[in-house]
């Protein structure tokens, strides 16, 4: 296993699928695409089997110089497998959702679905700063590709706004990469994660990198391009934005703001708890008066991704390990539910709340599915969404009891929304004619299905599969961070007891 | 103590198999294998609860699957059983299997039965878990549950608008006292470094006296704690403010309000603050707050039933009212009877249900009391079952000789209110005085109003309904209730009797058997729980009983035995009073109600709004939260950070570039002008520095 470059291969496998794709026609093309993610799958399995928990930090390296200052180094943590393995597992159902879906230009489609593949591992294993670069950005080409090709009628603003957005994040991003490759003098991503850097330097770098990790996000009030995208962008489309994209930005504040710039995290905290408070209600009070599927569920992204910012910015083990979980759940439920909405997306043709309604009646299994994706965006506890929720919030705790009563308010105006819309669209009485026909799930939708539900609940029940690989570098970097961590507002004082309880105690002994 | 595994996950099992089987596996093989589900787990449970009666057992906890671990954080899925867990056990288990046999009858001409079974199996799941936890999060996850059970369940005629409004209500309120819950989890970890119930309590004494910062200001920590923790109960348990979602709950069909919304699942705040009674004992304040909570609750929720005159909801309004006699008693310390409540509670409040049920069964689907009347020759045996449970409720007993459940375990919360001896647990026996009082007169107005008196049936529309369809096609879908009421509307005027005795011509049937047969065994429990069992939870010695499965006070005991003889007789006196009141206004005098409402307007409708809280609510959370929504989005995306963000840019960039196009015009000089300027400055700003 050993000799097998095996993060290169999972990045090989969809790159060769694509350039088949590119000269296949519709059927040659989906089935292509179906075989290179699959087989990315089974690449992933193995080497989620061979990751050696609670070994080297960082495994199945592999490193070939390029020219000077710059080489393929690719390496994986257990931070980086957990992504990994989410984006392999989600690829198939998402061409499995387009299987029907994409008529015209199928094969620069799938070819298409392929790249942003190859790109999202490279993300997640680049152990060179460049190299981390250049996948990062090159990343959204594809998505933008998708969106303004093959998205709804408002595509090209979409795919546009998504562009604007992101551009100026990453010139800055680049900026203070050049600045720290000088002053460090490496590209290596884990020397670089050990390097200290200059106070008053952080601040700068720390602001740079967050200029473009808070727009991948993400995070209020740099998040309107998010509800155009997904609205405008088909169901595979947007389940690979929720469930991967958006957690690039998440990958890269673990990755490089908290580690390598572990001081000015800390001054900067009180600034993305203030954002992410203001994310959760905001948002979701938003969620709550929108007509349109996707954007509800747009919306509840973005109030769900502040939990993940306010648990990484939790200086604490728990918030660390929460954030994981929120971003893994959240790749699995959002994925799922706009997976659900492609669903019936594809049987009416509209995303209107107010055009569904009683489909309970018609599609009794499909009901199912989306109460269990519902339940678990709302964080019930037995579902993954809980599990992430939980610790995010109870590591928060730790640093301000302000900041987790306000995010705590989520459960509450999720709920809301989430079962507004459960409401609106599976109960209630059977209004429109067309909806009241749409058959239940086919065999292809239950595949899709039926893996991610089993994932939803496995990750509620026995989270301790997804937490044991990352605990041992979520520890690391929670060293790493100790020194810089605020102190809670809690400041526990034990002081005598007072009068009135001794004699409570008294009674108490009494009675035994 | 294994057989608790079964006790437990049985009814999962049940519940998956028959939610996944639906329509598939058939009626008939989902039915048998939910509530042959139940009566196992019911009959394992009952050894368990004798073993701990009789004092041979200890408890225990068995282990399940490591849930999670992160950092210092540690916790497993395991079943604890202990005596509070044991007493739990018989009343969900035992109420839950008659309810599921119960629903045989009640349910046989709906067309979604398996899905009915497999949510009440379901339900019956989470509250065991809940019951069964060894830690917070376990509760928690109990707690969510049965949430989700009963959101499912009061929705479960999902056509009707109403039911699914009830159904979010109830979800959404419950989120809010969640939020409490939830703080609190959080705070215990980070004051006792651990979420282990056992280990907690433990160090919980150890705590009383310090402080802890709690957005921004210093409190004592077990009072933030447990009043966080008591959020969490008052949501569940529909105490003040956060009861609003329980009347609406009676959306639901009515063996699921008999299960969840009386005997089981209202009951887990009374449960959890009992549970955690060492903590609650560490900060007085707490306890205070819980006792003036639960004594508001207990007048509030009563007086509000006196006007109700939908059958359950007057029920639901009790249920909310004796949750808060549970939450006082459990707030002056006397957990013993707080538990000893919730259990006679179970099985009397439970059949008054279950009653209502067979009643609505008998009415076609009627649920208001003034289309009732004179039913007790028609539905027997319903009538005596209702009875039972009437004289439960109300506590009809002699002191120190006999009397029924309610007697013995509403008494005791009343005496220890009274011998606590403080201010506050004064007020809290006064307002359980005279809530007792109102108790009586709706208990007994609602009996009258049923059973007594002439047929008023004529003038109900789903009585009309019955009638019209001449037995035809027999029951609709409880669904088109509505649609049907309003078809109906337009021969209200005409709702004429040709018969002159007001039945309309309608004839109502008693229930079947296996509707009667839960109703039987319910009355029993309503009769003789009290009786058998007060010896166990609020006598002395009880301590050998609970065995430190909540804090048991000694001298409290003593101090009520020794209260003055018109604190023993006034609960009598005041059950015989609202026994006369009603008698007087339903039987004797039929016009003094209206009178009564003639002369006292305003407060009738005061309480007949249930206060105005549905209406407060709506004007200070519901709709600032749409408008805030609205305005949020329009005004906050779309108007400033759309308008002056990317669509911004995308004006300079358009206009930068028709500026740069004129820039480009070509002629040397304005090319030389532009560099000379940039020179200029840049000089300027070099020597400026």
């Amino acid at each position: 296993m050993t000799g097998l470059p095996i993060l290169s291969l999972m990045m090989l496998a969809p790159l060769l699928g694509a350039v088949a794709c590119l000269k296949a026609g519709r059927e040659q093309a989906r089935t292509i695409a179906l075989a290179a993610t699959l087989v990315d799958f089974v690449l992933g399995l193995m080497l989620w089997a061979n990751f050696d928990v609670g070994g080297a930090q960082w495994q199945f390296t592999e490193r070939y110089a390029v020219f000077s200052g710059f080489s393929w180094a690719l390496g994986i943590d257990g931070i980086a497998l957990l992504l990994i393995v989410l984006t392999v597992f989600l690829m198939p159902i998402c061409i499995g959702a387009s299987w029907n879906a994409i008529e015209k230009r199928a094969g620069e489609y799938y070819a298409a679905f392929l790249v942003m593949e190859t790109l999202m591992i490279g993300v997640f294993t680049a152990q060179d700063l460049f190299l981390f670069y250049i996948m990062f950005e090159a990343g959204l080409i594809p998505m933008y590709l998708i969106i303004g090709i093959w998205g709804g009628a408002d595509r090209i603003y979409a795919s546009y706004k998504f562009f604007l957005y992101t551009l100026l994040g990453s010139v800055l991003m680049l900026i203070a990469m050049f600045w720290m490759v000088n002053q460090a003098g490496t590209t290596d991503i884990p020397t670089l994660m050990a390097y200290n850097f200059p106070v008053k330097a952080q601040t700068w770098l720390f602001l740079a990198f967050f200029a473009s990790f808070a727009v991948k996000m993400p995070m209020w009030p740099v998040h309107t391009w998010l509800p155009d995208a997904h609205v405008q962008a088909p169901t595979a489309g947007s389940v690979i934005l929720a469930g991967v994209l958006l957690k690039m930005g998440g990958y890269g504040f673990i990755r490089f703001s908290l580690p390598m710039f572990p001081e000015a995290s800390a001054q900067f905290a009180p600034l993305v708890w203030g954002l992410s408070m203001a994310a959760v209600v905001i948002t979701s009070l938003i969620a709550l008066v929108q007509h349109d599927i996707k954007k509800l569920i747009a919306y509840s992204s973005v109030a769900h991704m502040a939990i993940v910012t306010i648990g990484l910015f939790a200086f604490n083990q728990q918030g660390l390990e929460g954030s994981m979980i929120v971003m893994l759940s959240h790749g699995l439920v959002a994925g799922a539910l706009f997976l659900a909405v492609g669903v019936i997306y594809d049987r009416l043709h509209t995303r209107e709340i107010d055009r569904y309604g009683g489909l309970a009646i018609n599609m009794p299994y499909f009901a199912l599915f989306f109460l269990l994706f519902t339940m678990a965006s709302i964080g019930l506890p037995g579902t993954s969404g809980f599990v992430g929720e939980f610790l995010s919030l109870l590591g928060v705790y730790k640093a301000s009891s302000w900041v987790a009563l306000v995010c705590t308010t989520g459960i509450i105006l999720g709920a809301a929304y989430m079962l507004y819309l459960y409401r609106r669209v599976v109960f209630g009485v059977q209004k429109n004619a067309d909806a009241a026909a749409m058959p239940d799930l086919d065999k292809r939708e239950w595949a899709m299905m039926v893996p991610l539900a089993a994932v939803v609940l496995w990750m509620g029940v026995y989270p301790e599969s997804f937490l044991a690989p990352m605990r041992k570098d979520i520890a690391a970097l929670d060293a790493r961070l100790a020194q810089a961590a605020p102190k809670g507002d809690a400041q526990l004082k034990v002081g005598a007891a007072k009068p009135v309880s001794a004699e409570h105690d008294a009674a108490h002994g009494e009675a035994h | 103590m294994s057989s608790i595994l079964i006790i437990v996950f049985l009814p999962l099992l049940a519940a998956i198999v028959a939610g996944l089987g639906n329509k598939k596996l058939g009626f008939v093989p989902s039915k048998v294998i939910t509530t042959g589900a139940l009566f196992i787990s019911c009959a394992l449970s009952w050894p368990i609860f004798l073993s701990f009666l009789n004092g041979s057992a200890e408890a225990t906890v068995v282990p399940v699957l490591q849930w999670v671990r992160s950092g210092d954080l540690d916790f497993a899925w395991a079943l604890r059983v202990d005596t509070l867990t044991a007493v739990m056990l018989v009343v969900i288990t035992s109420v839950s299997a008659l309810v599921h046999l119960y629903s045989w009858g009640y349910m046989s001409e709906e067309p979604d039965q398996p899905r009915f079974f497999a949510y009440l199996s379901l339900f019956t799941f989470a509250m065991l878990m809940l019951v069964t936890a060894d830690n917070l999060v376990q509760m928690f996850f109990g707690w969510e549950g049965v949430g989700l059970a009963s959101y499912l369940l009061i929705g479960f005629w999902f056509r009707k608008p109403s039911a699914n409004a009830a159904a979010m209500k109830a979800f959404v309120v419950n989120r809010v006292g969640d939020l409490g819950f939830m703080m609190g989890i959080f705070g215990t970890f980070l004051v006792f470094g651990t979420v282990s119930i056992p280990e907690i309590l433990h160090a919980a004494p150890g705590m009383a006296g310090s402080t802890i910062g709690f957005l921004g200001h210093r409190f004592d920590t077990m009072t933030v704690l447990c009043i966080l923790l008591f959020i969490g109960a008052m949501g569940k348990s529909a105490q003040l403010g956060l009861h609003t979602w329980l009347p609406d709950a009676m959306e639901g069909p009515t063996p699921v309000s008999a299960l969840i919304h009386a005997a089981t699942m209202v009951t887990a705040g009374v449960f959890m603050v009992c549970r955690l009674s060492p903590m609650f004992e560490a900060s007085p304040t707490a306890l205070a707050f819980v006792t003036f909570v639960g004594a508001a609750t207990c007048f509030f929720a009563a007086t509000v039933g006196t006007t109700q005159t939908d059958i359950k909801r007057v029920i639901a309004y009790s249920t909310c009212s004796q949750l808060g006699y549970m939450f006082f008693a459990a707030g002056v310390g006397a957990y013993g009877a707080a538990m000893f409540h919730l259990f006679t509670h179970a099985f009397f409040k439970a059949l008054l249900f279950l009653g209502a049920g067979s009643v609505i069964h008998a009415m076609h689907h009627e649920q208001d009391m003034r289309y009732y009347g004179g039913l007790r020759k028609h539905i027997p045996l319903t009538y005596w079952a209702m009875m039972a449970g009437t004289l439960a409720i109300t506590g009809v007993g002699i002191v120190d000789v006999a009397g029924f459940a309610g007697f013995y375990s509403k008494d005791a919360i009343l005496e220890a209110a009274y011998a606590k001896g403080t201010e506050l647990s004064h007020f809290a026996f006064f307002m359980g005085i005279f809530a007792a009082l109102l108790t009586s007169f709706y208990s007994w107005r609602l009996v009258f109003l049923t059973f007594y008196g002439k047929p008023r049936w004529e003038q109900s529309k789903h009585i009309q309904h019955a009638v019209h369809d001449a037995h035809g096609h027999g029951h609709d879908d409880h669904a088109h209730d509505h649609a049907h009421a309003a078809d109906h509307a337009h021969d209200d005027h005409h709702g004429h009797d040709a018969h002159g005795d007001g039945t309309a011509g309608y004839h109502p049937h008693e229930s079947p058997l296996n509707m009667l047969a839960p109703l039987g065994i319910l009355s029993v429990g309503a009769i003789a729980a009290g009786f058998v069992f007060h010896h166990a939870f609020v006598s002395e010695g009880t301590g050998e009983f609970w065995k430190g499965a909540l804090v048991f006070n000694e001298h409290l005991l003593h101090a009520m035995h020794s209260v003055p003889d018109w604190v023993k007789w006034a609960p009598f006196a005041v059950m015989a009073t609202g026994f006369l009141i009603a008698f007087y206004a339903y039987i004797r005098n039929p016009k003094f109600p209206a009178a009564f409402v003639e002369q006292f307007g305003f407060l009738y409708r005061f309480l007949l709004n249930k206060w105005y809280f549905d209406e407060l609510y709506h004007f200070i959370f519901i709709k600032p939260a749409m408008w805030l929504g609205r305005v949020f989005w329009k005004v906050g995306d779309v108007g400033i950070i759309d308008r002056f963000g990317p669509n911004g840019a995308a004006w300079v960039v358009a206009k930068g570039s028709r500026a740069a196009v004129k820039l480009q015009s070509g002629y040397l000089y304005s090319y030389a002008l532009v560099m000379l300027v940039g020179l200029v400055g840049a000089i300027s700003w070099v020597i400026a520095r």
